[in-house]
Protein backbone atom coordinates (compact mmCIF):
# COMPACT_ATOMS: atom_id res chain seq x y z
CA UNK A 1 0.00 0.00 0.00
CA UNK A 2 1.36 3.42 -0.91
CA UNK A 3 -0.05 6.88 -1.43
CA UNK A 4 0.77 9.58 -3.95
CA UNK A 5 0.05 13.20 -2.98
CA UNK A 6 0.00 16.05 -5.49
CA UNK A 7 1.84 19.01 -3.93
CA UNK A 8 0.22 22.43 -4.31
CA UNK A 9 2.59 25.36 -4.34
CA UNK A 10 2.91 28.96 -5.45
CA UNK A 11 5.77 31.45 -5.50
CA UNK A 12 8.24 28.77 -4.43
CA UNK A 13 6.31 27.87 -1.27
CA UNK A 14 4.24 24.77 -0.55
CA UNK A 15 0.65 25.73 0.21
CA UNK A 16 -0.52 24.91 3.78
CA UNK A 17 -3.27 22.65 2.37
CA UNK A 18 -0.65 20.11 1.25
CA UNK A 19 0.58 19.51 4.82
CA UNK A 20 -2.95 18.50 5.83
CA UNK A 21 -3.27 16.16 2.84
CA UNK A 22 -0.03 14.44 3.86
CA UNK A 23 -1.52 14.03 7.35
CA UNK A 24 -4.52 12.24 5.79
CA UNK A 25 -2.11 10.08 3.78
CA UNK A 26 -0.28 9.15 7.00
CA UNK A 27 -3.62 8.02 8.52
CA UNK A 28 -4.15 5.68 5.56
CA UNK A 29 -0.73 4.13 6.23
CA UNK A 30 2.02 2.85 3.94
CA UNK A 31 4.60 4.91 2.08
CA UNK A 32 3.76 8.50 1.20
CA UNK A 33 5.27 9.83 -2.02
CA UNK A 34 4.86 13.38 -3.29
CA UNK A 35 4.56 14.69 -6.83
CA UNK A 36 5.73 18.25 -7.47
CA UNK A 37 4.77 19.69 -10.83
CA UNK A 38 5.87 23.17 -11.73
CA UNK A 39 7.99 25.50 -13.73
CA UNK A 40 11.41 25.85 -12.12
CA UNK A 41 10.18 23.91 -9.09
CA UNK A 42 13.33 22.22 -7.81
CA UNK A 43 13.33 24.49 -4.74
CA UNK A 44 9.77 23.36 -3.96
CA UNK A 45 10.83 19.72 -4.40
CA UNK A 46 13.66 20.24 -1.87
CA UNK A 47 11.17 21.68 0.62
CA UNK A 48 8.81 18.79 -0.07
CA UNK A 49 11.62 16.30 0.63
CA UNK A 50 12.12 17.85 4.07
CA UNK A 51 8.51 17.24 5.17
CA UNK A 52 8.20 14.72 8.03
CA UNK A 53 7.13 11.23 6.98
CA UNK A 54 7.70 11.56 3.23
CA UNK A 55 9.26 8.59 1.43
CA UNK A 56 10.05 10.00 -2.00
CA UNK A 57 9.50 13.15 -4.04
CA UNK A 58 8.95 13.10 -7.79
CA UNK A 59 9.67 16.36 -9.60
CA UNK A 60 8.23 17.17 -13.02
CA UNK A 61 9.75 20.46 -14.08
CA UNK A 62 8.06 21.93 -17.12
CA UNK A 63 6.79 25.37 -18.07
CA UNK A 64 3.42 23.78 -18.88
CA UNK A 65 2.83 23.23 -15.14
CA UNK A 66 3.13 26.90 -14.20
CA UNK A 67 -0.59 27.53 -13.84
CA UNK A 68 -2.07 24.25 -12.58
CA UNK A 69 -4.01 23.57 -15.77
CA UNK A 70 -6.13 20.49 -15.10
CA UNK A 71 -5.52 18.79 -18.46
CA UNK A 72 -1.75 18.81 -17.98
CA UNK A 73 -1.70 17.98 -14.27
CA UNK A 74 -4.11 15.06 -14.61
CA UNK A 75 -2.11 13.55 -17.47
CA UNK A 76 1.05 13.82 -15.37
CA UNK A 77 -0.50 12.24 -12.28
CA UNK A 78 -1.95 9.37 -14.30
CA UNK A 79 1.40 8.78 -15.99
CA UNK A 80 3.08 8.29 -12.59
CA UNK A 81 0.14 6.65 -10.79
CA UNK A 82 1.30 3.08 -11.39
CA UNK A 83 1.67 1.02 -8.24
CA UNK A 84 -0.12 3.46 -5.93
CA UNK A 85 -3.15 2.30 -3.96
CA UNK A 86 -4.21 5.87 -3.11
CA UNK A 87 -3.87 9.22 -4.86
CA UNK A 88 -4.70 12.25 -2.73
CA UNK A 89 -5.48 15.86 -3.56
CA UNK A 90 -6.35 18.85 -1.43
CA UNK A 91 -10.01 19.86 -1.73
CA UNK A 92 -8.96 23.33 -2.89
CA UNK A 93 -10.07 25.00 -6.12
CA UNK A 94 -6.95 23.59 -7.81
CA UNK A 95 -7.36 20.10 -6.34
CA UNK A 96 -11.08 19.91 -7.14
CA UNK A 97 -10.27 20.84 -10.71
CA UNK A 98 -7.84 17.95 -11.18
CA UNK A 99 -8.95 15.10 -8.89
CA UNK A 100 -12.08 14.01 -10.82
CA UNK A 101 -10.13 13.96 -14.10
CA UNK A 102 -7.56 11.62 -12.60
CA UNK A 103 -10.33 9.38 -11.27
CA UNK A 104 -12.11 9.27 -14.64
CA UNK A 105 -8.88 8.57 -16.54
CA UNK A 106 -8.25 5.64 -14.17
CA UNK A 107 -11.93 4.61 -14.50
CA UNK A 108 -12.62 4.78 -10.75
CA UNK A 109 -15.01 6.82 -8.61
CA UNK A 110 -13.56 9.97 -7.09
CA UNK A 111 -14.16 10.52 -3.38
CA UNK A 112 -14.63 14.23 -2.67
CA UNK A 113 -13.78 16.19 0.43
CA UNK A 114 -13.11 13.46 3.02
CA UNK A 115 -13.07 14.53 6.67
CA UNK A 116 -12.06 11.19 8.21
CA UNK A 117 -10.08 8.09 7.29
CA UNK A 118 -11.83 5.05 8.82
CA UNK A 119 -9.56 2.53 7.14
CA UNK A 120 -7.62 2.20 3.91
CA UNK A 121 -10.86 1.82 1.92
CA UNK A 122 -13.45 3.57 4.08
CA UNK A 123 -13.84 7.31 4.42
CA UNK A 124 -16.31 9.84 5.86
CA UNK A 125 -17.46 12.84 3.83
CA UNK A 126 -20.09 15.50 4.38
CA UNK A 127 -23.10 15.66 2.04
CA UNK A 128 -26.10 18.01 1.85
CA UNK A 129 -24.11 21.08 2.92
CA UNK A 130 -22.72 19.25 5.92
CA UNK A 131 -26.16 18.27 7.24
CA UNK A 132 -25.23 14.59 6.96
CA UNK A 133 -22.04 12.57 7.04
CA UNK A 134 -21.74 9.67 4.61
CA UNK A 135 -19.40 6.79 5.32
CA UNK A 136 -18.31 5.41 1.96
CA UNK A 137 -16.36 2.28 1.09
CA UNK A 138 -14.37 1.91 -2.11
CA UNK A 139 -13.58 -1.39 -3.78
CA UNK A 140 -11.71 0.35 -6.62
CA UNK A 141 -8.08 -0.72 -7.16
CA UNK A 142 -6.97 2.89 -6.73
CA UNK A 143 -8.65 5.28 -4.34
CA UNK A 144 -8.67 8.79 -5.79
CA UNK A 145 -9.51 11.15 -2.97
CA UNK A 146 -9.97 14.86 -2.23
CA UNK A 147 -9.11 15.85 1.34
CA UNK A 148 -10.88 18.56 3.32
CA UNK A 149 -7.80 20.19 4.76
CA UNK A 150 -9.45 21.70 7.85
CA UNK A 151 -10.23 18.17 9.06
CA UNK A 152 -6.59 17.04 9.32
CA UNK A 153 -3.82 18.64 11.39
CA UNK A 154 -0.87 19.62 9.24
CA UNK A 155 2.27 17.47 9.42
CA UNK A 156 5.60 19.06 10.36
CA UNK A 157 7.30 20.92 7.52
CA UNK A 158 10.71 19.68 8.65
CA UNK A 159 12.21 16.47 9.89
CA UNK A 160 12.11 14.35 6.77
CA UNK A 161 14.90 13.52 4.35
CA UNK A 162 13.27 12.03 1.28
CA UNK A 163 15.04 11.62 -2.03
CA UNK A 164 14.09 13.78 -5.02
CA UNK A 165 13.78 12.09 -8.36
CA UNK A 166 13.16 13.92 -11.63
CA UNK A 167 10.36 12.41 -13.71
CA UNK A 168 9.12 12.97 -17.24
CA UNK A 169 6.27 15.31 -18.02
CA UNK A 170 2.95 13.85 -19.11
CA UNK A 171 1.11 14.82 -22.28
CA UNK A 172 0.78 18.57 -22.62
CA UNK A 173 -2.55 19.83 -23.99
CA UNK A 174 -2.60 22.44 -26.73
CA UNK A 175 -6.32 23.04 -26.19
CA UNK A 176 -5.97 25.16 -23.07
CA UNK A 177 -3.85 28.14 -22.15
CA UNK A 178 -3.55 30.45 -19.19
CA UNK A 179 -4.53 34.06 -19.91
CA UNK A 180 -4.16 35.94 -16.64
CA UNK A 181 -5.24 36.30 -13.06
CA UNK A 182 -6.62 38.87 -10.69
CA UNK A 183 -5.62 38.01 -7.16
CA UNK A 184 -6.83 40.05 -4.24
CA UNK A 185 -4.03 41.51 -2.17
CA UNK A 186 -4.23 41.15 1.57
CA UNK A 187 -1.83 41.43 4.51
CA UNK A 188 -4.15 39.23 6.55
CA UNK A 189 -3.51 35.53 7.16
CA UNK A 190 -4.92 33.09 4.62
CA UNK A 191 -8.62 32.41 5.26
CA UNK A 192 -8.54 28.60 5.38
CA UNK A 193 -5.55 28.40 7.73
CA UNK A 194 -6.15 31.41 10.02
CA UNK A 195 -6.62 30.81 13.78
CA UNK A 196 -9.26 33.52 13.94
CA UNK A 197 -11.75 34.49 11.24
CA UNK A 198 -13.92 37.61 11.31
CA UNK A 199 -16.78 37.40 8.80
CA UNK A 200 -19.38 39.87 7.63
CA UNK A 201 -22.74 39.31 5.99
CA UNK A 202 -25.48 41.31 4.35
CA UNK A 203 -25.89 43.24 7.61
CA UNK A 204 -22.62 45.05 6.84
CA UNK A 205 -24.67 47.02 4.25
CA UNK A 206 -21.69 48.07 2.12
CA UNK A 207 -18.15 47.20 1.12
CA UNK A 208 -16.81 50.31 2.87
CA UNK A 209 -18.16 49.06 6.19
CA UNK A 210 -15.93 45.99 5.91
CA UNK A 211 -13.09 48.30 7.01
CA UNK A 212 -14.56 47.92 10.53
CA UNK A 213 -13.95 44.18 10.26
CA UNK A 214 -10.47 44.76 8.80
CA UNK A 215 -9.68 46.89 11.84
CA UNK A 216 -10.77 44.17 14.27
CA UNK A 217 -9.07 41.47 12.21
CA UNK A 218 -5.85 43.49 12.37
CA UNK A 219 -6.02 43.56 16.16
CA UNK A 220 -6.66 39.80 16.37
CA UNK A 221 -4.31 38.79 13.53
CA UNK A 222 -7.42 37.29 11.94
CA UNK A 223 -8.50 36.63 8.37
CA UNK A 224 -11.62 38.33 7.00
CA UNK A 225 -14.40 36.23 5.49
CA UNK A 226 -17.90 36.84 4.22
CA UNK A 227 -21.23 35.17 3.63
CA UNK A 228 -22.51 34.51 0.14
CA UNK A 229 -25.01 37.35 0.57
CA UNK A 230 -22.17 39.81 1.15
CA UNK A 231 -20.27 38.53 -1.86
CA UNK A 232 -23.32 38.53 -4.13
CA UNK A 233 -24.10 42.09 -3.03
CA UNK A 234 -20.61 43.04 -4.22
CA UNK A 235 -19.33 44.11 -0.77
CA UNK A 236 -16.21 41.91 -1.08
CA UNK A 237 -14.66 39.64 -3.75
CA UNK A 238 -15.73 36.01 -4.03
CA UNK A 239 -12.54 34.58 -2.49
CA UNK A 240 -13.82 35.85 0.88
CA UNK A 241 -16.82 33.53 0.73
CA UNK A 242 -17.18 30.99 3.51
CA UNK A 243 -19.74 28.25 2.89
CA UNK A 244 -20.78 25.12 1.04
CA UNK A 245 -19.76 26.67 -2.26
CA UNK A 246 -16.96 28.86 -0.94
CA UNK A 247 -14.19 28.06 1.49
CA UNK A 248 -14.48 25.76 4.48
CA UNK A 249 -12.83 27.09 7.62
CA UNK A 250 -12.41 25.64 11.11
CA UNK A 251 -10.54 28.28 13.13
CA UNK A 252 -10.26 28.53 16.93
CA UNK A 253 -12.56 31.55 16.84
CA UNK A 254 -15.14 32.46 14.19
CA UNK A 255 -16.80 35.84 14.62
CA UNK A 256 -19.95 36.17 12.48
CA UNK A 257 -21.13 39.75 12.14
CA UNK A 258 -24.44 40.58 10.47
CA UNK A 259 -24.73 37.00 9.17
CA UNK A 260 -28.11 35.27 9.54
CA UNK A 261 -26.66 31.75 9.36
CA UNK A 262 -28.15 30.13 6.22
CA UNK A 263 -27.49 26.40 5.71
CA UNK A 264 -25.01 27.19 2.95
CA UNK A 265 -22.95 29.44 5.26
CA UNK A 266 -23.04 27.09 8.27
CA UNK A 267 -21.61 24.34 6.04
CA UNK A 268 -18.42 26.34 5.78
CA UNK A 269 -17.80 27.26 9.42
CA UNK A 270 -19.68 25.08 11.88
CA UNK A 271 -16.60 23.06 12.81
CA UNK A 272 -14.97 26.18 14.26
CA UNK A 273 -13.94 25.72 17.90
CA UNK A 274 -15.70 28.81 19.25
CA UNK A 275 -18.39 30.65 17.30
CA UNK A 276 -19.44 34.18 18.18
CA UNK A 277 -22.43 35.87 16.56
CA UNK A 278 -23.25 39.56 16.57
CA UNK A 279 -26.67 40.19 15.05
CA UNK A 280 -29.54 42.50 15.83
CA UNK A 281 -32.12 39.81 15.01
CA UNK A 282 -32.34 37.52 18.01
CA UNK A 283 -34.21 34.95 15.87
CA UNK A 284 -31.30 34.59 13.42
CA UNK A 285 -30.35 30.90 13.01
CA UNK A 286 -26.68 31.75 13.61
CA UNK A 287 -27.50 31.98 17.36
CA UNK A 288 -28.36 28.26 17.37
CA UNK A 289 -24.74 27.36 16.67
CA UNK A 290 -23.01 30.29 18.40
CA UNK A 291 -21.17 29.67 21.67
CA UNK A 292 -21.50 33.36 22.47
CA UNK A 293 -24.18 35.55 21.02
CA UNK A 294 -24.60 39.29 21.26
CA UNK A 295 -27.92 40.74 20.15
CA UNK A 296 -26.90 44.23 19.09
CA UNK A 297 -26.58 46.58 16.14
CA UNK A 298 -23.21 45.80 14.61
CA UNK A 299 -22.61 49.50 13.95
CA UNK A 300 -22.64 50.05 17.73
CA UNK A 301 -20.94 46.78 18.67
CA UNK A 302 -17.98 46.81 16.28
CA UNK A 303 -16.50 50.16 17.39
CA UNK A 304 -16.96 49.08 21.01
CA UNK A 305 -15.29 45.76 20.28
CA UNK A 306 -12.42 47.51 18.55
CA UNK A 307 -11.91 49.76 21.57
CA UNK A 308 -12.19 46.83 24.00
CA UNK A 309 -9.48 44.93 22.14
CA UNK A 310 -7.09 47.88 22.66
CA UNK A 311 -7.44 47.74 26.41
CA UNK B 1 -23.89 24.70 -32.62
CA UNK B 2 -25.79 22.71 -30.04
CA UNK B 3 -25.45 23.19 -26.32
CA UNK B 4 -26.15 20.38 -23.87
CA UNK B 5 -27.02 21.57 -20.40
CA UNK B 6 -27.21 19.18 -17.45
CA UNK B 7 -29.92 19.57 -14.81
CA UNK B 8 -30.26 17.56 -11.60
CA UNK B 9 -33.31 17.18 -9.40
CA UNK B 10 -32.23 17.67 -5.79
CA UNK B 11 -33.69 18.44 -2.37
CA UNK B 12 -34.64 22.13 -2.41
CA UNK B 13 -31.83 24.28 -1.05
CA UNK B 14 -34.06 25.78 1.63
CA UNK B 15 -35.00 22.41 3.11
CA UNK B 16 -32.89 21.02 5.93
CA UNK B 17 -31.81 17.47 5.07
CA UNK B 18 -32.94 14.82 7.56
CA UNK B 19 -31.12 11.52 7.87
CA UNK B 20 -33.34 8.41 7.60
CA UNK B 21 -33.76 6.39 10.80
CA UNK B 22 -32.11 3.35 9.21
CA UNK B 23 -29.07 5.48 8.24
CA UNK B 24 -29.37 4.45 4.61
CA UNK B 25 -29.59 7.98 3.29
CA UNK B 26 -31.57 11.21 3.39
CA UNK B 27 -35.36 11.35 3.71
CA UNK B 28 -36.63 12.38 0.26
CA UNK B 29 -40.28 11.26 0.49
CA UNK B 30 -42.74 14.16 0.64
CA UNK B 31 -40.10 16.89 0.68
CA UNK B 32 -39.76 19.71 -1.80
CA UNK B 33 -37.42 18.95 -4.70
CA UNK B 34 -36.07 21.54 -7.14
CA UNK B 35 -33.51 22.05 -9.84
CA UNK B 36 -29.98 22.17 -8.44
CA UNK B 37 -29.21 25.93 -8.13
CA UNK B 38 -25.94 25.66 -10.07
CA UNK B 39 -27.83 23.98 -12.91
CA UNK B 40 -30.28 26.89 -13.12
CA UNK B 41 -27.25 29.09 -13.67
CA UNK B 42 -25.99 26.65 -16.32
CA UNK B 43 -29.36 26.75 -18.14
CA UNK B 44 -29.42 30.55 -18.01
CA UNK B 45 -25.91 30.75 -19.47
CA UNK B 46 -26.79 28.33 -22.28
CA UNK B 47 -29.86 30.43 -23.11
CA UNK B 48 -27.86 33.66 -23.11
CA UNK B 49 -25.30 32.10 -25.47
CA UNK B 50 -28.11 31.08 -27.81
CA UNK B 51 -29.78 34.51 -27.56
CA UNK B 52 -26.45 36.14 -28.44
CA UNK B 53 -26.43 34.11 -31.65
CA UNK B 54 -23.62 31.77 -30.67
CA UNK B 55 -25.76 28.62 -30.55
CA UNK B 56 -28.77 27.19 -32.40
CA UNK B 57 -30.22 24.74 -29.93
CA UNK B 58 -30.20 24.13 -26.19
CA UNK B 59 -30.83 20.56 -25.03
CA UNK B 60 -31.63 20.04 -21.35
CA UNK B 61 -30.51 16.65 -20.06
CA UNK B 62 -31.24 14.99 -16.74
CA UNK B 63 -30.28 11.58 -15.42
CA UNK B 64 -32.48 10.19 -12.70
CA UNK B 65 -35.96 8.96 -11.82
CA UNK B 66 -39.01 9.67 -14.00
CA UNK B 67 -39.77 12.66 -11.74
CA UNK B 68 -36.68 14.34 -13.19
CA UNK B 69 -38.96 15.10 -16.17
CA UNK B 70 -40.30 17.99 -14.03
CA UNK B 71 -36.79 19.38 -13.76
CA UNK B 72 -36.34 19.14 -17.53
CA UNK B 73 -39.73 20.86 -18.03
CA UNK B 74 -38.47 23.69 -15.83
CA UNK B 75 -35.45 24.09 -18.11
CA UNK B 76 -37.77 23.98 -21.15
CA UNK B 77 -39.95 26.67 -19.57
CA UNK B 78 -36.86 28.83 -19.07
CA UNK B 79 -36.21 28.48 -22.81
CA UNK B 80 -34.40 25.24 -23.61
CA UNK B 81 -35.53 23.70 -26.93
CA UNK B 82 -35.86 20.03 -26.07
CA UNK B 83 -35.14 17.60 -23.28
CA UNK B 84 -33.61 14.19 -22.80
CA UNK B 85 -34.08 12.09 -19.68
CA UNK B 86 -31.87 9.08 -19.10
CA UNK B 87 -34.08 7.24 -16.69
CA UNK B 88 -32.82 5.27 -13.70
CA UNK B 89 -34.04 4.76 -10.16
CA UNK B 90 -30.51 4.20 -8.90
CA UNK B 91 -28.49 7.01 -7.35
CA UNK B 92 -25.51 7.08 -9.69
CA UNK B 93 -21.99 8.23 -8.88
CA UNK B 94 -20.52 11.14 -10.91
CA UNK B 95 -18.40 8.67 -12.93
CA UNK B 96 -21.51 6.87 -14.22
CA UNK B 97 -23.24 10.21 -14.87
CA UNK B 98 -20.18 11.40 -16.83
CA UNK B 99 -20.21 8.20 -18.90
CA UNK B 100 -23.91 8.68 -19.71
CA UNK B 101 -23.26 12.29 -20.70
CA UNK B 102 -20.42 11.06 -22.92
CA UNK B 103 -22.89 8.74 -24.63
CA UNK B 104 -25.11 11.76 -25.40
CA UNK B 105 -22.15 13.88 -26.47
CA UNK B 106 -21.24 11.25 -29.05
CA UNK B 107 -24.84 11.16 -30.27
CA UNK B 108 -25.60 14.89 -30.32
CA UNK B 109 -22.10 16.31 -30.94
CA UNK B 110 -22.62 19.58 -29.04
CA UNK B 111 -20.12 22.43 -29.28
CA UNK B 112 -20.58 23.14 -25.62
CA UNK B 113 -21.73 21.30 -22.49
CA UNK B 114 -22.71 23.49 -19.56
CA UNK B 115 -23.09 21.92 -16.12
CA UNK B 116 -23.32 23.25 -12.58
CA UNK B 117 -20.04 23.12 -10.67
CA UNK B 118 -21.58 20.85 -8.04
CA UNK B 119 -24.89 19.39 -6.93
CA UNK B 120 -26.00 20.56 -3.49
CA UNK B 121 -26.94 17.02 -2.43
CA UNK B 122 -23.80 14.93 -2.97
CA UNK B 123 -21.52 18.02 -3.03
CA UNK B 124 -19.15 16.02 -5.24
CA UNK B 125 -17.99 18.65 -7.75
CA UNK B 126 -16.79 15.96 -10.17
CA UNK B 127 -19.09 15.37 -13.17
CA UNK B 128 -17.86 18.16 -15.49
CA UNK B 129 -14.20 17.34 -14.93
CA UNK B 130 -14.85 13.63 -15.50
CA UNK B 131 -16.78 14.29 -18.69
CA UNK B 132 -13.89 16.38 -19.97
CA UNK B 133 -11.39 13.64 -19.15
CA UNK B 134 -13.56 10.98 -20.86
CA UNK B 135 -14.40 12.94 -24.01
CA UNK B 136 -11.24 15.00 -24.50
CA UNK B 137 -13.40 18.14 -24.65
CA UNK B 138 -11.80 21.18 -23.00
CA UNK B 139 -12.48 21.86 -19.35
CA UNK B 140 -13.37 25.23 -17.82
CA UNK B 141 -14.61 24.81 -14.27
CA UNK B 142 -16.05 27.24 -11.68
CA UNK B 143 -16.82 29.78 -14.40
CA UNK B 144 -17.94 33.29 -13.50
CA UNK B 145 -17.68 34.67 -17.06
CA UNK B 146 -17.75 33.05 -20.49
CA UNK B 147 -16.73 34.94 -23.64
CA UNK B 148 -16.56 33.69 -27.23
CA UNK B 149 -13.33 34.21 -29.14
CA UNK B 150 -13.62 32.53 -32.55
CA UNK B 151 -13.34 28.79 -32.05
CA UNK B 152 -12.14 29.35 -28.48
CA UNK B 153 -13.77 30.35 -25.23
CA UNK B 154 -12.23 32.73 -22.75
CA UNK B 155 -13.45 31.72 -19.32
CA UNK B 156 -12.95 33.59 -16.06
CA UNK B 157 -12.72 31.09 -13.21
CA UNK B 158 -13.18 31.49 -9.48
CA UNK B 159 -10.07 30.16 -7.75
CA UNK B 160 -9.02 30.29 -4.09
CA UNK B 161 -7.00 33.49 -4.35
CA UNK B 162 -9.29 35.42 -6.68
CA UNK B 163 -10.04 35.05 -10.37
CA UNK B 164 -8.09 33.58 -13.25
CA UNK B 165 -8.85 33.42 -16.94
CA UNK B 166 -8.05 30.64 -19.34
CA UNK B 167 -8.64 30.14 -23.04
CA UNK B 168 -9.94 26.76 -24.16
CA UNK B 169 -10.56 25.27 -27.59
CA UNK B 170 -14.09 24.25 -28.53
CA UNK B 171 -15.84 21.90 -28.07
CA UNK B 172 -15.72 22.61 -24.36
CA UNK B 173 -17.29 21.80 -21.02
CA UNK B 174 -18.06 24.69 -18.71
CA UNK B 175 -19.13 24.26 -15.08
CA UNK B 176 -21.02 27.22 -13.67
CA UNK B 177 -20.20 29.02 -10.45
CA UNK B 178 -22.74 31.12 -8.55
CA UNK B 179 -21.70 34.45 -9.96
CA UNK B 180 -21.91 33.50 -13.63
CA UNK B 181 -25.38 35.01 -13.99
CA UNK B 182 -28.80 35.59 -12.41
CA UNK B 183 -31.20 32.89 -13.68
CA UNK B 184 -34.53 34.06 -15.11
CA UNK B 185 -37.92 32.95 -13.83
CA UNK B 186 -40.10 30.90 -16.14
CA UNK B 187 -43.26 32.84 -17.01
CA UNK B 188 -46.64 31.09 -17.03
CA UNK B 189 -47.14 31.12 -20.85
CA UNK B 190 -43.67 29.61 -21.19
CA UNK B 191 -44.50 26.92 -18.64
CA UNK B 192 -47.57 26.05 -20.76
CA UNK B 193 -45.49 26.03 -23.97
CA UNK B 194 -42.84 23.86 -22.31
CA UNK B 195 -45.39 21.07 -21.97
CA UNK B 196 -45.44 20.74 -25.76
CA UNK B 197 -41.69 20.71 -26.25
CA UNK B 198 -40.14 17.32 -27.09
CA UNK B 199 -38.81 15.26 -24.19
CA UNK B 200 -37.13 11.98 -25.06
CA UNK B 201 -36.84 9.32 -22.37
CA UNK B 202 -34.06 6.74 -22.66
CA UNK B 203 -33.58 3.84 -20.26
CA UNK B 204 -30.08 3.50 -18.85
CA UNK B 205 -30.01 -0.11 -20.12
CA UNK B 206 -30.53 1.13 -23.70
CA UNK B 207 -27.43 3.32 -23.59
CA UNK B 208 -25.10 0.35 -23.21
CA UNK B 209 -23.15 2.32 -20.61
CA UNK B 210 -21.71 0.44 -17.64
CA UNK B 211 -22.93 2.35 -14.57
CA UNK B 212 -21.53 0.03 -11.92
CA UNK B 213 -19.59 1.74 -9.18
CA UNK B 214 -16.72 0.76 -6.92
CA UNK B 215 -18.07 3.10 -4.29
CA UNK B 216 -20.82 2.18 -1.83
CA UNK B 217 -22.42 4.07 1.03
CA UNK B 218 -21.97 2.17 4.30
CA UNK B 219 -24.16 4.50 6.32
CA UNK B 220 -25.29 8.09 6.61
CA UNK B 221 -25.24 9.80 10.00
CA UNK B 222 -26.24 13.09 11.55
CA UNK B 223 -23.25 15.35 12.14
CA UNK B 224 -22.35 15.98 15.79
CA UNK B 225 -24.64 18.62 17.28
CA UNK B 226 -23.25 21.85 18.68
CA UNK B 227 -24.42 22.73 22.17
CA UNK B 228 -26.45 25.93 22.37
CA UNK B 229 -24.34 28.78 23.71
CA UNK B 230 -25.00 31.79 25.88
CA UNK B 231 -26.25 35.23 25.01
CA UNK B 232 -24.02 37.94 26.44
CA UNK B 233 -25.33 41.36 27.35
CA UNK B 234 -22.49 43.61 26.26
CA UNK B 235 -19.33 43.83 24.20
CA UNK B 236 -17.34 44.01 27.47
CA UNK B 237 -18.83 40.74 28.65
CA UNK B 238 -18.14 39.15 25.24
CA UNK B 239 -14.48 40.17 25.27
CA UNK B 240 -14.15 38.97 28.87
CA UNK B 241 -15.61 35.55 27.98
CA UNK B 242 -13.37 35.19 24.93
CA UNK B 243 -10.28 36.13 26.95
CA UNK B 244 -10.92 34.31 30.21
CA UNK B 245 -13.43 31.52 29.53
CA UNK B 246 -12.81 30.39 25.94
CA UNK B 247 -9.24 31.74 25.94
CA UNK B 248 -9.25 32.25 22.20
CA UNK B 249 -8.00 35.86 22.13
Amino acid sequence: MSTLVLVEHEDGEIRPATFSVIAAAAKIGGDVDLLVAGSDASGVAQKAAAIAGVNKVMLADNAAYAHELAENLSALVVKHAGGYSHILFAATAAGKNVMPRVAALLDVSGISDIIEVKSEDTFVRPIYAGNALATVKSSDAVKVVGVRTTAFDAVAEEGGSASVETVDAGDISDKVSFVGQELSQSDRPELTSADIVVSGGRGMQSGENFSMLDDIAGKLNAAVGASRAAVDAGFVPNEYQVGQTGKVVAPDLYLAVGISGAIQHLAGMKDSKVIVAINKDEEAPIFQVADYGLVADLFDALPELSAALDS
Amino acid sequence: MKIIVGVKRVLDYNVKARVKADKSGIELANVKMSMNPFDEIAVEEALRIKEAGNADEVIAVSIGSSQSQETIRTALAMGADRGILIETDELLEPLAIAKLFKHLVEKEEPGLVVLGKQAIDDDANQTGQMLSALTGMSQATFASKVEFDGDHLKVTREVDAGLESIKVAMPAIVTADLRLNEPRYAKLPNIMKAKKKPLEVIAVADTGVDVSSGLSVVEVNEPPKREAGVIVKSVAELVDKLRNEAKVI
